[in-house]
């Protein structure tokens, strides 16, 4: 893969450039951070159910041959046929073969992560195959030939305006108008058509079940089943880390799931799927793409757990303060930042930094994945393994260097403080990375310790 | 070697030492009066739910609450003369055209105003997503207060099934709230007393 053309934090400085969109961003994601802790708050046993989805899902994580083998056993029984993807080459190539069997050039999508991960719709393009992705945020960012920058909320990086502009251009709507109403109108017209007349549909998977072969689909929009009834086949792709041992247990991950994402008690829709209606095909894709290479790794399998609910992000001061686009993986934030090195350390090397290591996103996690201790980690392996950046790495020798030893230690915090008091230019420029978006702090006139030291004299 | 050997291989050498399932994965919700809690749940989705006392009143509020409507459907034998469009089409794109569908649900569930639908209640799957305007009709003792009992209640989803919890909706701009996205613009849910 070749190298990425912004690493985080050149494209966060580009983020933030536009101070008030930054503040928009910022403020919004918020908003739907407050509404978690809303909606978690309804529930006593909130912290017992996220004890318990992490529990089911370490029991996945050591049974998981098990469980895949009685989903795919329960699934064929249920008359879906399943495929196993070793990667997302071949994962593009099952979906691709599908469709070409039945002559279709034309499929509807709802939501799928993983097909982004795969980069998928552009590998069907090259192919002659149409895609248009029915979910409104989806439509939009493809319209605009962008990814998603949220897992959940994938066109949170745009205002209204930008989407009047671009549905005037694509849909037709009135130009100007931007009034949410009406664009999401003209959105329904739009799709309605594409739904009555694809014969192909394809969707994610939030869990599936290896007791009964079964999957659900969560939306709030009813994409997914708009596409799925509708279609003469539908395929439906997940990463093997979505199985969960019984259908009892999506009682905790249904009761999780939209309440750590949005803060709603539900989504509008979770649909069941086990049987392909009569005179439909069902096929189901499980997709590895790396995710056994990550399960071997002792520190970082518990990524394994996520559910996807982007509670991580909402709450990250440094995913609202620089946008999911910033992260260039298909997955951003703080879970997309522990998954991405995975899947290739040179290109991802940047995103384990592009955290403060808070561990708000460890907090809200409805899984209880460790994120921020994981990141931490994939520091280590990332620097011991030769990916991080020289000027970081340098850095970083520099500032051991200096607390390794107690008086250059104290020396160099005197002469920093004497600098910025007497020559604030000095550290007041752009070459100063601390001087963006702030201004330097008053510097203090003594250090704590020499305080200490003065103070206990007395 | 096929990719689901090598697939299933990798996962056996690098899965963790196997644990145990947890103990206590149900909590009981125990709301003071679960009827109460469905009804505030579907209010603050834009839900209205009205009892009814028998079928006869829930035509009567049919009749008044989807006046002037045509194109409508539905799977109760009690709301034949009400309905004009008959369901038994063989392709389900023929529904593109109902304009509401009242339907006959299974139960629904107190702390998040989800009713369940199933290939057991519908000639076509796609009817609640296709129609423009759906109403459920639940009877009135069947409703759970959480989705553990829910799923205690549900020994078997058949080919397929759903819950449902309100009018589909979409916040996709700007964070603001648009009530008919793809599927249903509105949603009522009739609780049928005395069944």
């Amino acid at each position: 893969m070749s190298k990425t053309v912004m690493e985080h934090a050149d494209a966060s400085e580009v983020f933030n450039r536009d101070e008030p969109y930054v503040n928009w961003h910022d403020e919004t994601l918020w908003f739907v951070r407050q509404k978690r802790d809303k909606s978690s708050k309804q529930l006593p046993e909130w912290e017992e159910l996220r004890e318990a989805a992490s529990g089911i899902k370490h029991y996945v994580l050591s049974h998981l041959d098990e469980l895949l083998i009685s989903f795919e056993q329960k699934a064929k029984e249920n008359g879906v046929q399943v495929h196993w993807a070793a990667n997302a080459a071949e994962h593009n190539e099952i979906v691709l073969g599908l469709l070409k069997r039945h002559k279709i050039d034309k499929m509807v999508k709802s939501k799928s992560m993983l097909t982004e991960e795969c980069h998928m719709n552009e590998f069907l393009q090259k192919n002659g195959i149409e895609v248009i992705d029915t979910d409104l945020g989806e439509r939009i960012v493809q319209l605009r030939n962008e990814p998603p920058s949220h897992i959940v909320l994938p066109a949170i990086h745009l205002k209204k305006k930008d989407i009047g502009d671009l549905f005037h251009e694509h849909l037709g709507t009135d130009a100007g108008a931007t009034d949410p109403q009406y664009l999401t109108e003209a959105a329904r017209q739009h799709l309605r058509d594409k739904f009555l007349t694809r014969r192909a549909a394809l969707t994610g998977v939030n869990f599936a079940i290896a007791e009964t072969g079964g999957f659900v689909v969560s939306t709030n929009e009813g994409n997914a089943d708009m596409g799925a009834h509708l279609a003469d086949i539908h395929i439906a792709c997940m990463g093997f880390e979505k199985i969960i041992p019984k259908q009892e247990h999506l009682g905790v991950f249904l009761r999780l799931l939209a309440r750590s994402a949005t803060g709603q008690p539900i989504t509008t829709y979770s649909s069941h799927f086990k049987k392909p209606r009569e005179g439909q095909e069902m096929h189901i894709v499980i997709v590895d793409n790396g995710r056994s290479t990550q399960l071997g790794r002792k520190d970082f399998r518990n990524s394994l757990k996520c559910i996807r609910c982007g509670a991580c992000m909402n709450t990250c001061p440094v995913y609202r303060r620089s946008g999911g686009h910033s992260y260039h993986n298909a997955v951003a934030g703080p879970i997309g930042s522990i998954l991405a090195p995975n899947l290739d350390m040179t290109k991802n090397a940047d995103l384990p930094f592009a955290s403060t290591l808070c561990g708000s996103c460890s907090n809200v996690c409805p899984v209880k994945i460790d994120i921020h201790d994981q990141l931490y980690k994939w520091r280590q392996v990332l620097a011991k393994e030769g990916y991080v950046p020289k000027s970081k790495e340098i850095g970083i020798r520099a500032m051991s260097t200096v607390l390794a030893a107690p008086r250059f230690y104290q020396w160099s915090g005197r002469l920093g403080r004497t600098v910025m008091r007497a020559m604030p230019f000095m550290v007041n420029n752009g070459l100063n990375p601390w001087y963006k978006q702030r201004d330097m702090p008053e510097p203090p006139k003594e250090s704590f310790r020499d305080w200490y030291v003065r103070n206990r004299k007395n | 070697m096929s990719s689901r050997d090598s697939i299933l291989g990798h996962i056996r050498q690098n899965k963790p030492e196997a644990t145990a399932l947890p103990a206590v994965t149900t909590f009981a919700s125990n709301f003071d009066n679960t009827e109460d809690k469905f009804r505030e749940m579907l209010g603050a989705i834009y839900t209205e739910v009205i009892v009814v006392k028998n079928r006869e009143e829930l035509a009567q509020k049919a009749e008044e609450l989807y006046k002037g409507i045509v194109n409508r459907a539905t799977t109760i034998p009690a709301l034949s003369a009400w309905a004009d469009f008959s369901l038994n089409v063989s392709d389900p794109h023929e529904l593109e055209t109902v304009e509401i569908a009242i339907l006959e649900a299974e139960f629904g569930v107190a702390e998040n105003g989800a009713v369940w639908i199933s290939d057991k209640y519908l000639p076509h799957r796609a009817l609640p997503f296709i129609t423009q305007n759906l109403a459920f009709v639940i009877p009135r003792n069947a409703l759970v207060d959480n989705m553990h009992e829910a799923y205690v209640r549900l020994q078997d989803t058949l080919g397929w099934g759903c819950f449902i919890a309100g009018p589909s909706k979409t916040a996709d701009i700007e964070q603001s709230l648009v009530i008919g996205a793809h599927g249903a613009r509105s949603m009522v849910v009739f609780l049928l007393e005395g069944e």
